[in-house]
């Protein structure tokens, strides 16, 4: 395995649906080369910074208003 | 504009908004409705459209909190009421995003060939010295990851839609790659596909980004 192919197997090999003796391949190919090592690293902490909280424009503040306004009237045991 | 804040966890937040305490509901919803927008904009026509039905979600959400059973994620459980509400808005608007078959420029290789050996060179399709990713981190510090965010969530809204659908769907809302597959109806090989595409480009994105503010912080400025 190069790296070439390696960096096309990442999500693969996170996604751990891997044959075993694609897996073992691409476990040697890391083993030795840092490059590919760090690529990995990179998706990995790519993928996680996805899962935090994103900026983005949201809804309009007069839905918000509603939505909280929805909340406090909601009724509770 | 409400900067981006950690949210307790789970056990927390559900108690909480049983409880009915309204500060912890604000919270989930200023961070969450940005990503819930640009989600449900892959499965209506407009952004009105799509306000609506994040504002829809939150509404069964709000109904619904006591019924959570905490076998998924609370985002998840969330994502999934809407991408529910917004298949049947985009079915009533007769918008579908077809999944079935990948576009051509969804193939081939996610990284730049010019940084790997040639064909017929030694050590062919290894990386070019100098080319290899260097590592980086991701800061700590609380303002630059804000920035990161930003980044990342600029990086998103210029995928493209089906990369942006996948992407969000597995690495935002947290789903498996099975929910994935029989929400859109697309094939498990596919859907690898699309989101390895769309994280390869996240990931380049990042790169650039943070070797520039590297640069920055070594005083050598941007280009
Ligand atoms: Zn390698």
């Amino acid at each position: 395995m190069n790296c070439a192919e390696f960096v096309e197997l990442v999500t693969e090999f996170l996604d751990g649906s891997m044959s075993e003796s694609a897996e073992l391949s691409c476990v040697v190919h890391l083993a030795r080369c840092e490059g590919c090592e760090t690529y990995l690293d990179q998706f990995r902490q790519t993928t996680a910074a996805l899962g935090g909280t994103l900026p983005g424009p949201g809804i309009p503040a007069a839905a918000r208003e509603q939505l909280l306004e929805a909340f406090r009237g909601a009724t509770r045991p | 504009m409400a900067g981006p804040r950690e949210l307790p966890p789970d056990e927390v937040l559900v108690q909480r908004l049983r409880d009915g305490d309204e500060e912890t509901f604000a919270l989930v919803l200023d961070s969450w409705s940005g990503g819930m927008v640009r989600l449900a904009m892959s499965f209506v026509s407009t952004k009105d459209s799509a306000e609506e039905t994040v504002q829809d979600t939150w509404l069964a959400v709000i109904r619904g909190i006591d019924g959570f059973e905490g076998r998924a994620s609370l985002k998840t459980w969330v994502y999934r009421i809407l991408v529910n509400t917004a298949k049947a808005r985009g079915a009533k608007e007769s918008r579908t995003v077809p999944f079935a078959s990948l576009l051509p420029e969804e193939e081939g290789p996610t990284v730049d060939a010019e940084r790997f050996r040639a064909t017929g060179e030694p050590y062919a399709g290894h990386w070019v010295a100098g080319q290899e990713p260097r590592p980086w981190h991701i800061p700590e510090d609380h303002v630059l990851r804000g920035e990161v965010r930003e980044v990342i969530a600029e990086a998103i809204d210029e995928l493209p839609p089906r990369l942006r659908t996948v992407i969000t769907l597995r690495d935002v809302a947290g789903y498996g790659s099975e929910e994935v597959c029989s929400l859109l109806e697309i094939s498990p090989g596919n859907q690898r596909v699309l989101l390895h595409r769309g994280r390869a480009l996240l990931r380049r994105k990042l790169e650039s980004y943070l070797s520039g503010a590297h640069d920055i912080a070594g005083g050598r400025g941007r280009a």
